[in-house]
């Protein structure tokens, strides 16, 4: 069976994101090393939320809170000298698993406007709880003190090698994405999605799915908050704030739910997008200084118009 | 296809913004909010930043300059991202500006890492003024711990008892409470804190005015502040216990209160109204140039930074890689600093004078209040943290 | 603990409420009736504020400035449902998000080129300042009470609106069934322009009120829209008496837990521990409350309208 051709699209750009350090040495801009890094890491944040949202029909407004509490795990680790990226990595995805557990048990009973809701308050919960903690520096935040190690494996300090490590880390989600979503539990979780009566009729309860679905995605956005917290070495509760989750679901929807390559794409729309508005000197000072302005009319038009988001505009597996 | 359309912009992004050949040129990177509700405070900088170079005929230290300007946002790895962006691909030689304290603290560490001066103007959190102070980073404002404390100072010497003192529920709400407490030897009646963007207030008001103290204290910035003090005024408190604050009123929210804010007090290293050659031209230009308003100390601040920065270049006789010798030459703070003369402490923080002020009526019927200077509460005075620094 | 502070405090709380329920109402009116999740609803409240303060500094006179606000409210409502949200009622609660949030930021935007990035200016007329003297020597602002009793007018209306005319009752079938009542010769798409710009002028009307109060700044919208939504989701979407219930219910709970937590808790731990938890729990305190509700009644307390 010959891959569609949205299959070849997401290729072509895991190859053209593979080539970027080699690029960017050559033509010395390392800017853009790090600006593509943390295009990538958001990708594998959007890309966990697209398996509950896109596949699932859970809509969380309370996803940064993973990104929160992995980056956490690392920082607060390191607080206390443990720089160990083996540990400190299983402990921000197994962190994350339980919190996601804990929060997916009450609110996954819920739907619709409620579960959007709900998942919201408890992100605004952790987030005034970050606030307050003053060992981790509040709302000031933590410096980590170093990356991550990798018992000589790795250098994460190494910008190129960090880089590939989180494209790996990318291509690898995307990858057991696709896996589970064909699966017959991915099935499971779309057949609730679009119908859940039927579901139920058919015989079986979609929530332990949904329940499983919503772990596995808050510990792979655990992972990807103990990335961004390597390549900011800072962090701070704002990585739990609920705009924080409005971007992640921008970034899935401008995409296109319930595609592979949507997270990506919308990532990076949107991140680049922001940078050039504000920073792309050809354009002129009166969209530089108004760029949110600019954005959201652009975010208003694509919705409108552009259905299926980016992934959309190009035909795939079933078109 | 829109990525590949993406990819193209990206790639003529790039070649565009590749440096020109090496010249004589100054390249300063100025990091502010200028987007979202503070936007407004990132304006003032913007304004005054523009105000200095006018001054200096567009040329920094006798160098034809490019002042970039990045937004943080608000948030601390925006800021980052926007300090890299001017480190890496602008290849800026200074980084300045910074209004909060988490992203200077994000930022900073990044800047003189990577060998760069950072040459703040806002921000002044405790970790770089001790621990974490570095020969590469140099503020012209203060540590931010020093305005509540010159508070405290005044309102002890005042003889005030009985201060119910409040602030919103985060790091810098606690410093601000932590740095009155230090200095302020009287009783406290009540110290709260409040919800981060909290709107309404009527609750605490309510609190506040069963427990009957002889004055108030509050650190509120930004929106919270203005709300805070019209609801102050509308409950009809401000003729029955004086409000006292620290970094809640000032130029840019005064519009905003009008004859609410009259009889306040606030302490600070500058005012308008302080009396100095560069502050009559600073302040008088600046209302010149931008529409008879009056800039605030996040502008005065930064007109210093860029002024910093040209005697130190001025030092050097433009020898931009003679890093040694600007540092030597900003340590001696020898340039003509809107707030009159101050010295720099080893931690490269001003030691400097704070001046109590009041909000009093305006020159005519119907102006806005101005903020006047009343007294001085500390001269030259020293940060408490410059003993954890351990550079000479 | 005294007995006037204590009521002063659950004056306060019926205060907040009823601002509450003035910014809640059009939002769970327009999701009840169309199912529309409108984030920038918030936007239209800043609106609200920003017409309501210039009008009243262009002409001086207070009823002439809240007429003029809530008609332009309403307009800017109308023109952006007919410009940008008529496609979306069709499509489900993501794309209305992320629509509506794209408004959010350009509404932002707009008032920021109109009218610079600071705060303005806006007040109340003299003769709604002062205090009203209560009975046991509580004295209370004035414009509060206003606000109130507009609050308390405003919810009397709405439900008069909706359950005894004509108008309500076109709204309360087109929300269960839209296509029928397109066939018996109604037009729906103007019922929904209309119920639209009312939400909008709803909310345009709280803006205009607590304005004065609060601060009129781009990005107001933001402040208060969590704790809409909390409001509406407690009350159960779609329903009015629900947004009501659910807006006193959170205007009580938030007071009475900001002002007296730290107290109580005082009472049970050491000063210091309290001092560090009051805030941090009163904060936290209207989300629990959500989810402890949402645990026990998912749909929240009131069923929609419908």
């Amino acid at each position: 069976m010959r891959p569609a051709p949205r299959t070849w699209v997401l290729a072509g750009l895991l190859l053209l994101l593979a080539a970027v350090p080699p690029l960017a040495a050559w033509l010395d801009q390392p800017f853009y090393l790090d600006l593509l890094r943390r295009v990538m890491i958001f990708a594998i944040a959007a890309t966990s939320l697209n398996l509950i949202l896109g596949y699932g029909g859970m809509v969380s407004f309370g996803h940064a809170a993973y990104l929160g509490i992995g980056a956490y795990a690392v920082g607060v680790l390191g607080f206390y000298g443990i720089h160990d990226g083996w540990l400190q990595w299983s402990v921000a995805i197994g962190a994350s698993a339980l919190v996601a557990l804990a929060i997916g048990a009450v609110s996954v009973r819920t739907s619709g406007i409620y579960f959007i809701m709900i998942t919201l308050a408890f992100t605004q919960m952790l987030y005034y709880l970050g606030i307050s903690i003053e060992e981790y520096g509040g709302d000031d935040g933590m410096r980590l003190a170093s990356r991550s190690q990798f018992s000589g494996l790795i250098d994460l300090a190494d910008p190129a090698a960090f880089y590939y490590v989180v494209l790996a880390i990318l291509a690898l989600f995307l990858y057991l994405t696709r896996r589970l979503v064909d699966s017959r539990f991915g099935r499971a979780l779309q057949a609730a999605r679009s119908n859940e009566a039927r579901a139920r009729a058919i015989g079986f309860s979609p929530y332990p799915y949904r329940l499983a679905a919503f772990v596995i995605s808050g510990a792979m956005c655990g992972l990807a908050g103990a990335l961004l917290v390597n390549h900011t070495l800072y962090l701070t509760p704002e990585f739990m704030n609920w705009t924080r989750s409005g971007e992640l679901m921008f970034m899935v929807i401008l995409g296109g739910i319930g595609t592979t390559a949507g997270p990506l794409l919308g990532a990076a729309a949107l991140l680049l997008l922001e940078d050039l508005l504000q920073g792309w000197s050809l354009l002129p000072k009166a969209v530089t200084e108004h760029w949110q302005l600019y954005l959201g009319v652009i975010l208003v038009l694509v919705v409108l118009h552009a259905k299926r988001g980016l992934a959309g505009l190009i035909p795939g597996k079933n078109e | 296809m829109l990525r590949t359309v993406y990819a193209c912009i990206l790639a003529a992004a790039m070649a565009i913004a590749a440096p020109a050949s090496a010249q004589q040129k100054v390249k300063i990177g100025f990091i502010t909010t200028l987007s979202g509700p503070a936007g407004a405070i990132g304006a003032d900088m913007k304004n005054s930043v523009e105000l200095a170079l006018d001054h200096l005929n567009r040329k920094v230290g006798g160098l034809e300059t490019e002042i970039i300007y990045g937004d943080d946002q608000f948030k601390p790895d925006v800021g980052v991202q926007v300090a890299d962006e001017m480190m890496k691909r602008d290849k800026v030689n200074f980084v300045s500006g910074i209004i909060w304290s988490n992203v200077m603290l994000a930022v900073a560490p990044r800047v003189t890492g990577a060998g760069t001066f950072m040459i703040g103007t806002n921000a002044g959190p405790h970790e770089l003024a001790g621990e974490m102070c570095n020969e590469l980073f140099f503020t012209t404002s203060w540590q931010n711990d020093q305005t509540p404390e010159a508070m405290g100072k005044y309102m002890t010497d005042a003889g005030l008892n009985d201060v119910y003192i409040m602030a919103p529920n985060y790091a810098a709400g606690k410093d601000m409470l932590t740095g009155f407490k230090r200095t302020f030897k009287g009783r406290i009646v009540d110290e709260v804190y409040t919800r981060m963007g909290q709107t309404d207030y009527q609750a605490e008001i309510s609190q506040l005015r069963a427990k009957h103290p002889k004055a108030v204290m509050v650190f509120y910035p930004g929106g919270m502040g203005i709300q805070f003090m019209k609801q102050y005024s509308e409950a009809g408190l401000r003729g029955q216990f004086p409000l006292y604050s620290v970094f809640t009123l000032d130029e840019l929210s005064i519009p905003a209160v009008k004859h609410a804010a009259l009889g306040q007090y606030e302490t600070r290293i500058w005012s308008p109204d302080l009396k100095n050659p560069a502050n009559e031209k600073y302040v008088g230009d600046y209302k010149k140039k931008y529409g008879g308003k009056l800039p605030s100390f996040y502008g005065a601040q930064s007109y210093d930074g860029i002024m910093l920065i040209d005697s130190a270049i001025r030092a050097v006789k433009g020898n931009l890689a003679d890093k040694k010798g600007m540092i030597a030459a900003m340590s001696k703070a020898n340039f003509n600093s809107v707030r009159g003369k101050f010295t720099y402490g080893h931690n490269h923080f001003p030691i400097e004078n704070f001046y109590l002020l009041r909000a009093v009526a305006g020159p005519s019927a119907g102006a806005d209040p101005v903020m006047e200077i009343q007294k001085t509460v500390f001269t030259n005075y020293k940060d408490t943290y410059g003993s954890a620094c351990k550079m000479k | 603990m005294n007995l006037i502070l204590i009521a002063e405090q659950t004056l306060n709380g019926l205060q907040l409420g009823v601002t509450l329920f003035l910014i809640a109402a059009g939002l769970t009116l327009v999701f009840g009736i169309m199912n529309l999740v409108n984030l920038a609803h918030g936007a239209l409240y800043m609106v609200g504020a920003y017409l309501g303060t210039f009008f009243f500094q262009q002409t001086g006179s207070w009823p002439l400035a809240v007429a003029l606000a809530l008609a332009g409210s309403m307009l800017v409502g109308v023109v952006t449902e007919v410009v940008a949200l008529r496609t979306l009622y069709e499509r489900d609660h993501l794309d209305q998000v992320l629509a509506t949030f794209g408004l959010i930021l350009f509404f932002n935007e707009l008032v920021a080129m109109l009218w610079g990035r600071a705060a303005i200016f806006s007040t109340i007329p003299e003769y709604l300042s002062g205090h009203v003297q209560i009975a046991g020597g509580l004295s209370y602002p004035l414009y509060r009470l206003v606000i109130i009793g507009i609050g308390l007018a405003v919810a009397l209306l709405l439900w008069w609106v909706v359950a005894r005319t004509r108008l309500g009752m076109l709204i309360r079938a087109g929300a269960s069934n839209r296509p029928m009542v397109a066939a018996l010769g109604v037009n729906i798409r103007l019922l929904y322009t209309v119920v639209f710009g009312f939400g909008a002028a709803l909310a345009g009307l709280a803006g205009l009120l607590v304005g004065p109060v609060y601060s009129v700044q781009p990005g107001m919208g933001e402040l208060i829209l969590i704790q809409v939504f909390v409001v509406i989701v407690i009350g159960g979407i779609g329903s009015i008496r629900g947004a009501f219930a659910g807006a006193l219910i959170v205007g009580m709970v938030d007071t009475l837990g900001r002002a007296f937590l730290k107290p109580t808790l005082a009472t049970v731990l050491s000063p210091t521990a309290a001092d560090a938890a009051g805030p941090a729990l009163a904060s936290m305190l209207i989300y629990l409350l959500m989810a402890v509700v949402l645990a026990f009644r998912p749909a929240g307390l009131f069923r929609a309208v419908r």
